[in-house]
């Protein structure tokens, strides 16, 4: 079956506290659709920590999630600065966010580590000055 | 044990609690939001004292059974307000992160 579910969100780059409404409603989604708790605690947070990726540091963006039957496909893209550093920018610890983004309590360089963590494949696409794509793929079996 | 006998045993404050017959399974301790979401797991209580809105949000999609509000931390109405209509339990204490964690470890 190739059919799929489509959602897609635009993720309002001047807001922290509104942040994770799309994650939200997709937890809502993916459970109304049945799938098992722990897959949706796995996208929820993936997907969150993308979004807040998006706001902390390119000022928005758009999440597009695609649900087959048996695999959740989630691409977050962006038009912020890009990531110049892929590699460094995915050990857990390392982190460009303010100090503002730190008290908050995000910032600690655990957004993309926590991305790779709870997703089966991640690709990052990220170009200095474009901007970023990130797609992320969660095995449902 | 649920939130309702957890929060009578240990006299906790309830600040909402929109499902009170959730069990509680183990804990997660920590202010850093991406640790708490790389961390925790279904079911926990989660002690903290950060406050502000995006608690609610972590709570939720990590799908945490309760959050304890440590140092008698206080929220903004709204903050509860939310937090309810998610389905988020939400207790305090005037305790410590440690002391509430050494207090409950034993029941969870």
């Amino acid at each position: 079956m190739t059919d799929s579910l489509t959602f897609h969100f635009d993720v309002d780059g001047e807001n922290f506290v509104s942040a994770g409404q799309a994650s939200v409603q997709v937890k809502k989604n993916l459970r109304e659709l049945g799938f098992p708790p722990e897959i949706i605690r796995r996208v929820s947070i993936a997907m969150y920590e993308g979004e807040i990726n998006m706001v902390i540091h390119a000022g928005g963006g758009a999440a597009d999630v695609d649900v087959f039957e048996d695999r959740i496909v989630i691409v977050l893209s962006d038009h912020g600065p890009g990531i110049p550093d892929i590699d460094l920018a995915m050990q857990e610890g390392y982190s460009t966010a303010t100090d503002n983004v730190r008290s908050l309590g995000f910032g600690a360089g655990m957004g993309l580590p926590n991305m790779k963590r709870y997703t089966d494949e991640m690709r990052i696409e990220s170009k200095v000055g474009k901007g970023t794509v990130i797609t992320m793929c969660i095995m449902c079996n | 044990m649920t939130v309702n006998e957890l929060t009578v045993k240990y006299a906790l404050t309830p600040v909402t609690v929109p499902d009170g017959e959730r069990e509680v399974s183990g804990g997660y301790c920590g202010d850093l939001l991406s640790w708490v979401m790389g961390r925790a797991q279904q079911d926990n209580a989660w002690i903290t004292i950060m406050s502000n809105m995006n608690i609610v949000a972590v709570a939720s999609l990590s799908d945490v059974s309760a959050v304890i509000l440590a140092e008698g931390v206080t929220l903004e109405q709204s903050i509860i307000d939310t937090a309810y209509a998610k389905g988020v339990n939400i207790l305090s204490s005037d305790k410590g992160t440690f002391e509430i964690a050494a207090m409950i470890a034993a029941d969870v």
